[in-house]
């Protein structure tokens, strides 16, 4: 196996002897690349953002990441960009020069960031030039404390497209690097999914990381290491998706993967995606290592369960089917056994016919929920047939709301019904006070789910309000 | 026109210009005090040893196992301090503490080949505490009177017999949370005693003198054996203005001992739970109103937060004081200040320094009695403005008021105030779960420092014999476009292109004494004395022309072979302005700045959650003098002005529990400041025409810290909106953040038409009075300044 080794704007860099706690920001700024900073250390602010080319259909994409959360020998094999590599004071890169120009940069610090978060949307396909072709969504990870935004909004905005001879662009339709098998002292990127539960059943205490967007946190904030780390971002036995039948989505895919590859297939993960996290992370974090985490505050969880999905859990002895809703056993623990991986996720079909996502957090994006309900209803002729409702938030694990779900299935969809189950929800969970929010709020909150949902997408007598509005 | 504010034809301040590093941030190249720990050889990594404890005696430090973590060179206790143990200029900051003071006061400090070791070894440290009672809270801080520093009150007329002449008296209380600053270049220092012994301190901070004297007093140096340079920093806001210097002094502690150099760079955790934050404040006042809404009397009592020590306190209550009038006029005034002592961080400048807080208290007074008085909160604030020749409460007569009046009419036309708020109304008649509200908040806020000796400012500026220019001055780039505006000022005095000027970083062995880069006053200050430097050299050009019109580069050359001096120290004091803080009273400002803004929100009754759909803003920086730069930093305090009203949420564990005085919120998953998201849909500034302000360099006015209070607006309409939810005439208790479950809570006690806490009446909540024997401000140099009188 050849030494590892990663390129850094164009130029081959070696890895060999990184210790394996050290992240891709700190071995960058050792090579000198000081334009990545750091801001947070837990993928919060962005201002460690750089770009690396993932695999896209037969070509690649510039994918910006948190540099500060992936272990630099994950970018074994890879190509990394980061703002240094985008473009020089001399020759400015036309993002570096739009924000220069708009004012788009005071103090400096959050800059190279926002530059490599802004390059990797200007290098979308097939995004259009102009005010709104700029998906402003893609810098919602980036945070300045300096200007306000607006400028940089503008910058975004009133960006052009790449230039003929791009050569960023050109790169872009060659294909990404393929993935590497790693294995060195402390760290591995084992080649197939037998050869990762090998590797799982020989170390078990290893941990297992993909975009590592928990495992990084947990190693810059709380010093925590690993004796061993294996990466199964790159298993092929773990990234494959299927919407024939029930959807079936690979456990390695990114966030941002799957959201691309599910488009509105499933609506209620549609609903999700721009609430959860940022484009930084969703380019990292992945629905499996999601899952496994077992977070009880994260907004994917309770969407599935909605949803009534399922776990492949494979190991050496084959694999099991777990449904969702068994799958916690309590604050951050599953029933995943020693050297067993979440394979794939599977939703069944045909998905309810009305579902919703209502997240209540302190910030509209890139914030972590004080309450998260998502719920999935059949309704026939008027009547609930069959409800579903996933919680997160609001006690140890994520849950179903099984009281309120009992309290709708078989009544009539109404207003009435709406109340008195609103009622019922809002006595679910155990929540607690919190610097996030309150036990109150959080109960309230859940009351006040699916009255918000009725009143926007229901109610009749609001909507004749609205036209009559309309009309005046 | 003074000559100080004339600006001559084709000059280059007041073109709008990128920032001067503009290219270098956008690239990466810009380099802050930590990228150069790579290009610095056999650097050692310092980690701190934090207390547990919010408060408690250190009985025992054993650093013997940290000493064998492979790695670990040093670690610096009490014993290796040469000079004072002292990070502070109040000699209430042990740098090293017998007795720990808050959750994650550093007890010792590790030196480690890396930062791993470094941290390693940190655990390895044994520490023995002896717990102590902690106070925790402002409120348990006040029953307890644990109070601290001075006690000043500000005071004019009788407001007993103001309150008792007024047709309306109300009392109420008003709490407001403090803020942390969150630069996103946390706090760093690199230190070496370099080859002549010198001990050169490379640090992110403010106020680079100071951290000069404190890194040198420490050390048991004279000043002049310790030189610090700040390249730039990564965001300040006040929270390097102060706290900078334990850091540095740690950092050349460990250089002076090890001989190697040595960085200290706070993790953003260390940087929360370590370094001092925004004051919260706690207000109890009485106020009384005339038939017509005036105002006629105002008592207050203000107690700030300040942590453990004292810090900035004393000169943030000041500025607090001297702004709980904003706009108004008010004829009789009693204001009384103190600060608690609490077991926290201790509290520091941040943007605005004590302003916002006082002027917070102002308009949380007209927002909640608005209704009670039956009059509309615009018109409300609108006839109590100042007018022409009535004075500030301390004594100051405020100039130019009608320019505040003329920036309200332009918000009220240009934003389309009246129509709008119609429009509110209407969309609240046909919403019942959703409520709009549209604000109008003034501000007026006093530049200069409070503190006299700090009005000065001093420059270097070298013209070579090819014509170029150097600069050098006292003031620190933290992104505020500083460095920006001294080129464009360097340049239009020398009359040369703007490439021709470069400005060199800060450091204490270029300009001397210089005082922190703060109070908004820096392009004032230093632009004045970079005036005065150029012009000094610019006069002996002249000579060397004598009218014949040579080009620079010749003429440069010129004098130099005719051995003319090329280079000139300037110097710059603020004239006219006078204080006397055992009175609080005088003349502390050389002006006001002035601002409008106009917000329009939506709340969502389900859930608090709100958005800013529209803010228009009319700001006075008088004649600009880099409007590209004034422009960001108008947008830029608003934006952070709206984080600290709305969003910004700092919690303290108050419980019995184990982890009482922990800050909860130290982390960026956990203090959500604002984002993209918090952006409004829309956003128009102007900046105010016909401001030229004939006190200050080229007519130009002071721009960091005012805008951050026209975020006053968007609290100011959540409240409305809140009220939309209840019947008409009720008074909004709005809690400050009003983080969207704060405005939840509000609109529900709005709908139960629960009351808020304001009392009607005479005698109502009386403010805790002024205690005669408590001390009061006495700087240093007034003191001086009295002395010299005397002599």
């Amino acid at each position: 196996m050849p030494d590892p080794q990663v390129t850094v704007n164009g130029q081959p860099r070696p890895l060999a002897g990184t210790p394996i706690h050290t992240n891709a920001l700190d071995f960058l700024r050792g090579l000198g690349l000081t334009g990545a900073k750091e801001g947070c250390a837990e993928g919060e602010c962005g201002a460690c953002a750089v770009m690396v080319a993932r695999p896209e259909g037969a070509g690649s994409r510039w994918t910006p990441v948190n540099a500060c959360l992936v272990p630099a020998l994950a970018l074994d094999g890879q190509e990394v960009v980061t703002a240094e590599g985008l473009g020089t004071p001399e020759q400015l890169h036309p993002v570096q020069a739009g924000l220069a120009a708009a004012g788009g940069s005071q103090c400096g610090y959050c800059t190279p960031g926002f530059a490599c978060s802004m390059a990797a949307e200007y290098y979308r396909p097939d995004r259009e030039a102009g005010a709104d072709g700029f998906d402003l969504h893609a810098i919602a990870g980036n945070l300045c404390r300096c200007t306000g935004y607006r400028p940089i909004r503008d910058a975004a905005r009133a960006l052009g497209g790449p230039a003929p001879a791009d050569p960023l662009a050109e790169r872009q339709a060659n294909p990404a690097p393929a993935a590497v098998a790693t294995r060195v002292d402390g760290f591995a990127r084992p080649a197939d999914l037998a050869d990762a539960l090998t590797l799982l059943a020989d170390h078990p205490d290893a941990v297992v990381v993909a975009g590592s967007t928990d495992w990084g946190v947990e190693a810059n904030l709380r010093g925590r290491r690993a004796a061993y780390v294996v990466a199964v971002d790159r298993l092929p036995e773990l990234r494959g998706i299927s919407t024939d039948g029930p959807v079936e989505i690979g456990a390695a895919l990114t966030l941002s993967e799957v959201e691309a590859a599910l488009g509105d297939t499933v609506p209620l993960l549609a609903e999700v995606w721009p609430l959860f996290a940022s484009p930084l992370i969703r380019n990292g974090a992945t629905i499996g290592g999601n899952l496994a985490t077992a977070s009880p505050i994260g907004d994917l969880a309770p969407a599935l369960l909605a949803l009534d999905a399922t776990l492949l859990l494979a190991s050496t002895t084959g694999d099991r089917e777990v449904a969702l809703a068994d799958f916690f056993t309590g604050y951050r623990t599953t029933v995943l056994r020693p050297a067993e991986l979440v394979r794939a996720v599977r939703v069944p079909t045909p998905l309810a016919a009305h579902t919703t996502f209502r997240k209540v957090a302190k910030r509209r994006y890139d914030d972590i929920s004080s309450v998260a309900v998502a719920a999935a209803l059949d309704v026939v002729d008027g009547t609930v047939v069959r409800a579903r409702i996933g919680l997160g938030g609001v006690a140890a694990t994520p849950l179903r709301a099984r009281a309120t779900e009992a309290a709708l299935e078989g009544r009539p969809w109404t207003q009435e019904t709406v109340e008195a189950a609103s009622s019922v929800l809002a006595g679910e969970g155990t929540p607690i006070d919190d610097q996030r929010a309150s036990a109150a709020y959080r109960s309230a909150m859940l009351g006040n789910a699916l009255r918000a949902w009725w009143d926007e997408a229901w109610d009749e007598a609001r909507d004749e309000a609205r036209d009559e509005e309309g009309s005046a | 026109m003074s000559h100080l504010s004339e600006r001559p034809d084709d000059a280059v301040v007041g073109l709008a210009l990128p920032h001067e590093s503009a290219a270098l941030h956008v690239t990466g190249h810009a380099l802050y005090t930590d990228d150069l720990v790579h290009r610095t050889p056999h650097v050692l990594h310092a980690h701190p040893v934090c207390s547990p404890h919010p408060h408690a005696r250190v009985t025992r430090v054993d650093t013997s196992a940290a000493l064998t973590v492979p790695g670990v060179v040093r670690v610096l206790t009490a014993e290796d301090v040469p000079g004072t143990n002292d990070a502070g200029v109040k000699h209430d900051e042990p740098l090293f503490p017998d007795v720990v003071m808050f959750v994650g006061h550093a007890v010792c400090w590790v030196l480690g080949d890396t930062l791993e070791a470094a941290r390693v070894g940190a655990a390895a440290v044994e520490v023995d505490y002896e717990p102590l009672p902690a106070i925790v809270s402002l409120t348990e801080a006040i029953d307890a009177e644990h109070f601290q520093g001075g006690r000043p009150v500000v005071a004019r007329g009788d407001v007993e017999a103001g309150l008792a002449g007024a047709t309306h008296v109300f009392s109420g209380v008003t709490e407001m949370a403090g803020q942390e600053h969150f630069y996103l270049e946390t706090h760093a220092s690199l230190t070496l005693v370099d080859e002549g012994g010198q001990v050169f301190v490379q640090s992110s901070t403010q106020h680079p003198s100071e951290t000069q004297e404190i890194v040198a007093h420490v050390l048991g140096l004279d000043s002049h054996h310790v030189t610090v340079q700040c390249l730039r920093m990564g965001g300040g806001f006040g929270g390097k203005e102060m706290q900078p210097h334990g850091f540095a002094a740690v950092a050349a502690l460990g250089a002076v001992l090890t001989g190697r150099p040595v960085r200290l760079r706070l993790s953003r955790t260390h940087d929360m739970t370590m370094t001092g934050k925004r004051h919260g404040f706690h207000a109890q006042w009485r106020v009384g109103f005339d038939d017509d809404g005036r105002l006629t009397a105002l008592e207050a009592t203000l107690t700030s937060d300040g942590g453990w020590s004292l810090d900035l306190s004393e000169p943030v209550l000041a500025r607090a004081l001297c702004h709980v009038d904003n706009a108004y006029w008010i004829p009789h005034v009693l204001v009384h200040g103190r600060v608690a002592r609490t077991h926290k961080t201790s509290q520091t400048a941040f943007r605005g320094f004590g302003g916002p807080q006082g002027m917070l208290v102002v308009e949380d007074i007209l927002g909640r009695c608005a209704p009670l008085l039956g009059i509309d909160p615009v018109d409300l604030r609108r006839r109590n403005f100042y007018v022409d020749g009535q004075a500030t409460p301390y004594g100051q007569v405020v100039r130019h008021p009608e320019r505040l009046a003329a920036a309200w009419e332009q918000v009220l036309a240009s934003g389309d105030v009246v129509r709008r708020r119609a429009e509110v109304a209407a969309f609240n008649a046909a919403h019942a779960h959703r409520k709009r509200g549209l604000a109008v908040t003034p501000v007026k806020f006093g530049i200069s420092f409070n503190f006299t000796a700090f009005n000065q400012a001093g420059a270097l500026v070298h013209v070579y014999k090819d014509g170029s220019v150097l600069i050098n001055h006292g003031g620190t780039e933290m992104g505020q476009g500083l460095h920006t505006k001294m080129l464009q000022v360097a340049a239009t005095t020398l009359g040369v292109p703007l490439a021709k000027v470069r400005v060199a970083p800060t450091r204490t062995d270029k300009v001397p004494n210089t005082s922190a880069t703060a109070a908004s006053s820096s392009s004032d200050l230093n632009g004045g004395a970079v005036k005065d430097a150029c012009e000094q050299v610019l006069a002996r050009l002249r000579e060397v022309d004598a009218g014949r019109g040579l080009a620079w580069e010749e003429l440069v050359r010129e004098a130099y072979f005719s051995r003319v001096q090329l280079w000139a120290a300037g110097f710059y004091r603020t004239e006219g302005i006078h204080w006397d803080s055992t009175q609080m009273s005088g003349h502390p400002f050389k002006y006001f700045a002035y601002g409008v803004a106009a917000a329009e929100v939506e709340v969502d009754g389900f859930t608090g959650a709100h958005r800013t759909r529209r803010v228009d803003i009319v700001h006075d920086v008088g004649d600009s003098l880099s409007p590209l730069v004034d422009l960001g930093q108008v947008e830029g305090g608003f934006v952070q002005g709206v984080g600290w009203l709305t969003m910004e949420d700092l919690r303290w564990d108050e419980s019995d529990g184990p982890a009482r005085g922990r800050l909860t919120t130290q982390s960026a998953s956990t203090y959500k400041l604002p984002s993209l998201g918090e952006l409004p849909d829309e956003l128009h500034v102007a900046l105010l025409e016909h401001a030229h302000e004939d006190g200050a360099v080229y007519g130009s006015k002071a721009v960091g810290e005012p805008p951050l209070m026209l975020a006053f607006a968007v609290r100011e309409a959540l409240r409305e909106a809140v009220g939309a939810f209840g019947p008409e005439g009720a008074s909004v208790e709005l809690a400050s953040p009003a983080t969207p479950e704060a405005v939840f809570w509000a609109a529900e006690r709005a709908r139960g038409a629960a009351p808020d806490r304001v009392v009607e009446g005479l005698p109502g909540v009386q403010p805790d009075r002024p205690d005669p024997a408590a001390p009061a401000l006495h700087p240093r140099s007034e003191q001086a300044a009295r002395a010299a009188g005397e002599a």
